[in-house]
């Protein structure tokens, strides 16, 4: 069991495998290490920060279903008084048309009460002058009597 | 050793011939060629390895041959950080193939001791060592390779005056200078010699009882090898881990500046 020469081979041979492992090996493989611990982190703190977002994201989609409820509720209820105030407002506008068409008709019967009466006196005079005609034609001259006669007729309406 | 070995028979010879290397040459100049090839070999299985992760490698989905080197790259990166607080781009390396290729000398261990020497015989190979770690000199190459970059980074962090001040006035100060010396001299060297030993000891021994264990009879030997072997699981990789860590510590030592 004697040290020689052999113990020169191995140490060449240590130095070549030591350099060679240095130079291609290590540098690599431990880099690829590095990565993946890189890759992996981000992952987790993209994942964590996925469900941050998603928290925040139904935070804001109870907010807004909230709104929308209350704006919906908002408008039911504009809407009813809406509708009302229409109600309200035909009612009136009926009422006043009812009066105007009542109006008009009134009018009209009044003017054709007018014009009935006015054609009443019309005939009623004829008929008085016809008659005094009739009764004074024999005693009265016309023309002398034309002014009393129409002043009668005058009074007459 | 081996030339007394060729003349041995029986449990002996047995032994001592699973035990003796392949080698060339003489005196200094001797080559383990088992050791320098399987060593080389098994160095190039796990750069082919981890070669073959590393261009695949991507940051999405990992595939499972990178999922298990990056477990790999992940642990010894955690025994790196554990224990070393400088910024060093050879230590994380450094740690990563002393850690497999330790691992991969000792796995060795667990093929059955008899067959890679049996096909070896085959091919006219006489001696064959297949466990590097029970070569003292694979292990002591890497402890006095890892040894001389304790020196470097001490000197390098320190600079050579602040290396020299810890050697001479430490731990008891400047009035005990050369005992200090010495005291600091034999931790430095205690190092890679522990470093080297514990390794070789460990599985030396393990090979050892492998043998021992190949000499009894057929029937006998499952009962023992398997719980050895499920036993050496353990050992190898705990060697390999210790080799590892032992490095890291100690160059985090010569980092640190006191």
């Amino acid at each position: 069991m004697s040290i020689n020469a052999t113990l020169i081979g191995q140490m060449i041979t240590f130095a070549l495998l030591v350099w060679f492992t240095m130079k291609y090996i290590w540098p690599p493989l431990f880099q690829s290490l590095e990565e993946r611990k890189k890759k992996i982190a981000e992952g987790l703190a993209a994942a964590e920060r996925g469900q941050h977002e998603m928290e925040l994201a139904e935070k804001k989609a109870l907010g807004v279903l909230r709104n929308a409820k209350e704006q919906s509720a908002d408008i039911v209820t504009m809407a009813q008084k809406r509708a009302n105030e229409i109600v309200e407002e035909s009612k009136t506008v009926a009422k006043q048309e009812g009066d105007r068409l009542l109006n008009a008709a009134k009018a009209q019967i009044d003017q054709e009460l007018q014009q009935a009466k006015e054609g009443l006196r019309k005939e009623v005079s004829s008929l008085a002058i016809k008659a005094a005609e009739q009764i004074l034609s024999a005693e009265i001259d016309e023309g002398k009597h034309q002014e009393i006669v129409s002043k009668i007729s005058n009074q007459l309406g | 050793m081996a030339t007394e070995a060729h003349a041995a028979e029986g449990a002996t010879g047995y032994i001592i011939h699973h035990l003796t290397p392949l080698s060339v040459g003489e005196g200094f100049w001797t080559l383990h060629l088992d050791t320098l090839f399987f060593s080389a070999a098994l160095g190039g299985l796990f750069i082919w390895f981890f070669k073959r992760a590393a261009d695949k490698a991507t940051a999405g989905v990992p595939g499972l041959v990178q999922n298990f080197v990056e477990m790999l790259i992940e642990f010894v990166d955690t025994q790196v950080k554990d224990s070393f607080h400088g910024k060093s781009e050879l230590i994380c390396p450094l740690a990563l193939t002393i850690f497999c290729w330790v691992f991969l000398w000792n796995f060795m261990d667990l093929f059955p001791v008899d067959i890679l020497p049996a096909i070896g015989s085959m091919m006219g190979i006489t001696y064959l060592r297949v466990v590097p770690s029970t070569d003292l000199n694979a292990t002591f190459a890497m402890s006095i390779s890892v040894f001389c970059l304790i020196i470097f980074y001490s000197i390098k962090v320190k600079g050579p005056w602040g290396f020299a001040k810890e050697l001479m006035f430490q731990p008891f100060g400047p009035w005990l200078l050369p005992f200090n010396l010495l005291l600091k001299v034999v931790e430095e060297i205690a190092k890679p010699i522990s470093l080297a030993l514990r390794l070789f000891g460990n599985l030396y021994a393990g090979e050892l009882i492998f043998i021992l264990i190949a000499l009894l009879p057929w029937f006998i030997q499952p009962v023992l090898s398997f719980p050895w072997a499920i036993f050496h699981i353990l050992i190898i990789t705990l060697q390999a881990f210790i080799f590892m860590v032992l490095t890291i510590v100690y160059l985090s030592m010569a980092h640190e500046d006191h």
